[in-house]
């Protein structure tokens, strides 16, 4: 395949494919065609049983009762003072089984966290991060793809539902129209077997041919997710970053009654923010990078940049930085300081990116 | 890719070709392999004096920021303007895509560099990063 492999929270993850033609191609396909992930360092684990929906009420900040069968969210697991344990797509798979999707660098202290916070609830926590290979099929024509390998109705399947049907010849597969790359798409979760697995990744990029489907990286997954704005652990959101100031209170539900880190939450509203996560667009030539120092326009350090990259598709320069909130006007400016010179940037709107919506 | 014989490279990845005291300095396709996709390319005006084994410049890729080390010691002369808005050149030839052109202090600084040989072992050696 011709791949480059990084270590990444101690997997052997490919950054890019040289088949592919690199990051920039990746990325391209994927906005404009479809491109294939192979996500399998993502854990999942599953809750079920008759309070099911109780322990993920009590251990994630969205509200899951609103979830039909079928349905899925954004959500994230709290610390008690109201920062990020994690941030997770939940699944509700049946009347009274869940599926949360968790990262990979958080698998192994998630799994702990849930089990530990759900032990007074009657139900079953399984950590399934070993059983599934998880393939991500992104893209406009991702949809025509995969329906090439499946018998489930894919017009029928809407943004953020999930269905099980064949793939490949494998039953009973569970196919999620979700994704982390601000594009229409599928995620599917195989048996990790690893014969299986090889088969099914096989299978969908000879299927993807036809559309000019491309293996994709971790590198275009991470451009893919910042013109997107979507966050990334240890990046946007971590265990000393709040949801107010990573500016995810819309998937918080404070009418909810109780959820870890509500009661902090609800002071730190109070208290109002010391900093606030914004958009930036690189006005003078330069590249702003994770934890590069962002000052004002006098040089003063003010805030940090989370993530930084060219934007491949925008074909701009743009970063997600962390600032107090009298500098986190749209239109106004800042700096980034980059090798020791303040470069000027731009607050701008997020997300950067916003895919086109179907006429 | 193959590797010039006529250049001399450093472990750092950049090679330089001299011709008397002019020499022209870029970096080579191993680098540009692994750095991938490059967009932008930071370098020093004609004029500006450049130290063997310290930074020179900045190669930035979409995924990563690649300082530049000088092989040798002397005055930049001249600068190739056509990176600043074409990086993607040093992606498709690294080696005739020269970054800067300078006049060396002392030519005999070139006599500790790799010849094309042997950094082609120090590249497999490395394990190809």
């Amino acid at each position: 395949m011709g791949a480059k492999m990084v270590e990444f929270n101690g997997w052997d993850m490919p950054v890019e494919y040289s088949s592919s033609g690199g990051i920039i191609a990746e990325h391209m396909a994927v906005r404009t065609g479809v491109g294939i992930f192979d996500v399998s360092h993502m854990g999942d684990i599953r809750l079920s049983g008759r309070d099911a929906l109780a322990a993920v009420q009590h251990i994630s900040m969205n509200d899951a009762s609103r979830l039909a069968i079928g349905q899925a969210h954004y959500s994230a697991l709290l610390y008690p003072q109201g920062t990020f344990v994690d941030d997770v797509i939940v699944h509700r798979l049946a009347e009274d089984d869940y599926l949360l999707v968790i990262n990979a660098g958080t698998r192994e202290k998630d799994f702990d966290w849930v089990r530990d916070n759900t032990s007074r609830f009657d139900c079953k926590v399984e950590n399934l991060s070993d059983d599934f290979t998880q393939i991500a099929i992104q893209g406009p024509k991702g949809v025509n793809l995969l329906q090439k390998l499946t018998d489930a109705d894919l017009s029928a399947v809407k943004f953020y539902w999930v269905v099980r049907g064949t793939v490949c010849g494998l039953k009973n597969i569970l196919i999620a129209r979700t994704g982390y790359s601000a594009e229409d798409g599928f995620e599917i979760y195989v048996p990790a077997e690893g014969a299986t697995s090889a088969m099914v990744w096989n299978r969908v990029l000879e299927a993807g041919k036809e559309f000019g489907a491309v293996a994709c990286g971790l590198g275009a997954r991470n451009t893919l997710r910042l013109e997107g704005s979507l966050s990334l652990y240890g990046h946007e959101i971590s265990d000393t970053i709040n949801v107010w100031e990573a500016g995810l209170g819309r998937f918080c539900k404070m009418e909810k009654p109780e959820f870890i880190g509500r009661a902090a939450l609800e002071k730190a509203k109070a208290l109002g923010m010391k900093r606030t996560l914004v958009g930036l667009e690189m006005v003078e030539r330069g590249i702003a990078r994770e934890r590069y120092k962002v000052l004002d326009n006098d040089g003063r350090e003010i805030g940090y940049v989370t993530s930084g990259s060219p934007a491949p598709f925008l074909k701009k320069n743009i970063a997600l930085a962390y600032v107090p909130p009298e500098f986190a006007t749209v239109g106004s400016t800042v700096k980034v300081e980059i090798r020791g010179q303040g470069v000027k940037a731009q607050v701008v709107l997020t997300p950067f990116y916003k895919r086109p919506r179907k006429t | 890719m193959p590797y010039p014989t006529d250049f001399k490279y450093t472990k750092e990845h950049e090679w330089i070709k001299a011709d008397g005291k002019g020499a022209s300095i870029g970096i080579t396709s191993h680098a540009q392999d692994s750095l991938g996709d490059i967009v932008f390319v930071e370098l020093p005006k004609a004029g500006a004096e450049i130290t063997k084994g310290k930074v020179f410049g900045s190669v930035e890729s979409v995924k990563a920021v690649s300082d530049l080390y000088a092989p040798a010691s002397g005055t930049v002369t001249e600068v190739n303007g056509e990176l600043a808005t074409a990086p993607e050149k040093i992606n498709k030839d690294a080696h005739s895509a020269w970054m800067i052109k300078v006049t060396l202090k002392d030519p005999g600084e070139l006599t500790s560099l790799l010849s094309a040989a042997d950094y082609e072992k120090f590249v497999a050696e490395e394990g190809g990063n």
